[in-house]
Formats: C-alpha cells, structure tokens, sequence
C-alpha cells in the first residue's frame, strides 16, 4: 500500500475553512466560533492521545493490557446505554442492563470475526482486536441503548394493554412479547439503515479510510462487507439482549409488571449526536 | 342472601387479610354464584381491592380458590380461573377479532353490540363498546370468579341493564362475581353480599364477613 503520509501542514490546510468560519463568527458577533473551537481541540486531543495509547499497547502486545482497554471501553458504552434513556430502573438496573447487552454482543462478535474470517497470530493481535472492538461497541451501544430506551419509555404507556393480557391469565413473557419485538427493531435500525444505504448514499467509513490508505477497493469492500455483517449480527444481539433484560427487571416472581421499579422521569438530558 | 353464611370450606373464593399502602385489611369468602357488591367513594381503594385479588401488585395477605392457595399456583393460572376486569379495557392487536380465541358473537349480541363489532378497528370503538368487549373477553376465558370495576360506567341506561341481564346469567351458571360499583342501586340489583369501602376499610352491610 503506498498510503499518502500526511504532515502537520497539511492537516493546519485542513483547518483553515473552519478557521475562516470561526473568524466570521467572531466578526459578526454569531457565537458559533466557542462550540467549534471546544469540539475541534476535543477532537484532536482526544485522537492524538488515542493514537499514542495504541502506539504503545500495539508495542507492548500483552493480553492482559488488551483486555484492560477492551473492557474499559465496554464500560464506557455500558454509561452511555445506562445514561440514555429518561426512565430508570431501580439499583442501577441501567447501568448492568447496558453492561450485560453490550460486553456479550461485542465479545462474541469480535471474537468470532478474529478467530475465523481475520486469524491474526496470535488471534488477539492489538493491531486487529482493538479497533475491531471498538466499531463493533460504536454499533451495539446504539442499538442496546435505543432498545432500552424504548422499553423503558413504553412499558407505562402500554401498560393498560400489558395487564389486560396478564388479567386473561397470559405469562408476562407472552404478555409483553410484542413490546420486547418492537424494541429490539427499534434497536437494529441504525444498522438496517447504515446495510441498506452502504455504496448507494454513503461510502462507509472503513472503505473509505483502506481507499485512501492505498488499498485495492475490491479488497476494501470484502473487510467493509465483514463489519457490516458483524455490526448486525451484534446489533440485533445487543437489541434484544437489552429488551429482554430490561422486561425481566421489569416483572417479579409473581408475573407482575412493576412500573415502580422505574425511577420517576427526570429532565431528558439533551444530546446532540 | 343475608343469613346464609359461607363457611370456610364451602368458599370458592376466599380472602384473608390483604392490605397494600393505606388499604386493607380485607377479608371475605364467597361461595359460586354468589356477589359481592363493593360501594364507596371514589379513591376509598375499591380498585386496589381487586388488583390485590388478581394479584397485581405486591400486598400482604393470602387467597384461596377452592381451598387452594394463590401462592401454590401459578400467577396465570390463578388469573385464568380469577379474571379481573378493570375499568379501563387494554387492548394489543389492531382489530377486534384478533383478541379472541373465538369471537363469542352470542354474548357480543347480548350486550347489544353491532353484528360487525368482530371485524372492526379497535381504534375505532367507543369506549362502552370497548368495556363491554372487554367483559366479553373476560367471560370467554370461563372464569370461575369475575372481578368487575364498573362494567357499566360508560354505558348508558338500557346498554347497563344489558351487561346486568348478562352478569345475572353468569351467577345462575355457578360464576362468583366481585362487582365495584358506585352506583348503590346496581349494587343492590345484582349483589348478594354488600360491602362498603371506607378509608380503605370494608364495611359489611346485611351480614358480617366470615
């Protein structure tokens, strides 16, 4: 691969239409130029360090400081599932729920993905393991974290419904089997969406990045495809993980449906992503 | 039938001390075909009553079907045979028909439902027809006990003296019913037995609870 290595100028090159835009914010008083000065040095920062954090764990190779980031990443996912949604289970219900969903996806996918299509020696090579990781968590944690949401969010409002079919003498697992459903394609949805527009509306960010790496597109396409199918496989995993645990945090060993487990709303955090 | 006193071992249904938050303790046994009619002010804990009795929410005391323990059986069961009809009706799927095994199109006609209704939207139901669909599905299941929260609430005069035509067949055929009502002279027409729910406490009328 003859990858184009870029220097320090080119990426200042890179900045000056944002630079220009800031100016122009400044000059006409419009206040855009402190949320993009904050984003754009958090987003340097942030990536410079993440690049020397590889540099050194690719150096040292060792298992056990592998799976220490790894985990630490799941944990960081598992916060943000956890955080997500405007109601809460009690005792931290959130927070095991978006552990539980997002380490059993993301570990069986990447594992599957190193030990059979990848087969790097030894097969948790950092080079391949982190990164691959860390897309597949960026995929499951939205999925486990929509599913979440929706349960949380619906099982008040269709409660009338939910207690009808328990009042008929319906199992609770039955009785909410329709809301487990929609949840868990509330949760895959990113994913169908991200497949169904792949080529077509977006070119897909791995591709993109092996392409301007120098690699063959044909070669890249084949690793983008992989990702694709492992991003859906642990997103649909993730979604009903997530649905399924929070329904059963959700009942007691009298099939009831405990609506007071769920801490009372609070304000919706507002997030722009 | 004042007088008559349902003995421990004759009871269908029996209750022994429930309570939840402010209501309670309750505790009555009724035999088959017989009514337990509960009056009281709205927020005295009528409702609670029976989402106690259909065990739907945590709360101390036991239950007996047929001198069986709720705690030996298990949740579904026990709601299969003691069916609990609230007075707001859920529903799941879209159309009527969809939430019936088989559409009893007889006790639909009873209560004066449109020959249609099976086929309908849900969403496109009044809500006395939605109550009165949901009484209908309740009586399907053939419970043993029917736990009622003002089946006619909704419904206008002659529409309630239809679902009290149908809930009296349901007696004659051995049903116990458990009614909440506020209306004292539905209660007198169809119950039995007679308590009033005050503060959360019952208060028998003709005769004291066994």
């Amino acid at each position: 691969m003859n990858a184009i290595l870029l220097s320090p100028l080119d990426l200042a090159v890179a900045a000056t239409l944002l630079a220009a835009e800031a100016v122009l914010s400044m000059l006409f008083g419009l206040g855009l130029h402190r949320p993009l000065l904050v984003a754009t040095s958090r987003m340097v920062v942030q990536l410079v360090l993440v690049g020397y954090v590889l540099r050194f764990v690719f150096a040292v190779a060792s298992p056990a400081l592998i799976l220490l980031l790894v985990v630490l990443m799941i944990l960081i996912a598992a916060r943000e599932v956890a955080a997500r949604p405007r109601q809460r289970l009690r005792g931290g219900g959130n927070l095991l729920i978006g552990f539980a969903s997002v380490a059993s996806s993301t570990a069986l996918t990447v594992i599957l993905a190193l030990t059979t299509a990848i087969q790097p020696t030894p097969w948790w090579t950092p080079q391949y393991a982190i990164p691959l990781a860390g897309i597949v968590l960026g995929s499951v944690l939205s999925a486990a974290s929509l599913s979440l949401d929706h349960v949380l969010d619906r099982a008040a409002g269709d409660r009338a419904a939910i207690e009808a079919r328990l009042l008929l003498g319906h199992s609770f697992r039955d009785a909410t089997a329709g809301l487990r459903l929609d949840a868990t394609r509330r949760g895959m949805l990113p994913i169908v969406n991200q497949m169904s527009a792949a080529g077509l509306v977006t070119l897909p960010g791995i591709m993109t990045g092996q392409i301007l790496a120098g690699a063959d597109p044909i070669q890249s396409v084949k690793y983008q495809i992989l990702l694709m199918l492992l991003l859906g496989g642990g997103s649909v995993m993730a979604s009903f993980l997530a649905a399924a645990l929070a329904l059963r945090r959700l009942t007691d060993d009298r099939q009831r449906l405990r609506l007071d487990w769920l801490e009372n709303r609070r304000p919706a955090r507002s997030r722009l992503r | 039938m004042p007088g008559i006193v349902t003995t421990r071992d004759q009871a269908r249904l029996r209750v022994e001390s429930l309570r939840r938050r402010q209501v309670g303790p309750v505790s009555f046994a009724l035999t088959s075909g017989e009514c337990l009619a509960i009056t009281g002010a709205s927020g005295a804990g009528k409702s609670v009553i029976l989402r106690m009795i259909a065990d739907l929410d945590p709360h101390e005391g036991e239950a007996w079907l047929d001198n069986r323990p709720r705690a030996a059986m298990p949740p579904p069961v026990w709601r299969r045979r003691v069916v609990h009809v609230p007075a707001e009706s859920g529903w799941w799927l879209d159309t009527v028909r969809e939430h019936f095994d088989r559409f009893p199109d007889a006790d639909a006609a009873a209560l004066g439902l449109p020959a249609d209704i099976g086929t309908r939207a849900i969403a496109s139901c009044s809500t006395g027809e939605r109550q009165r669909l949901a009484l209908v599905r309740a009586i399907a299941v053939a419970p043993l006990v029917l736990l009622l929260d003002e089946p006619t609430a909704a419904l206008d005069a002659a529409t309630a003296a239809r679902v009290e035509e149908l809930l009296r067949t349901q007696l004659a055929a051995g049903t116990t019913l458990v009614l909440v009502s506020h209306d004292a002279e539905q209660a007198s027409r169809l119950g039995t037995r007679h308590a009033r729910v005050h503060d959360g406490r019952f208060e028998w009328g003709a005769e004291p609870p066994v």
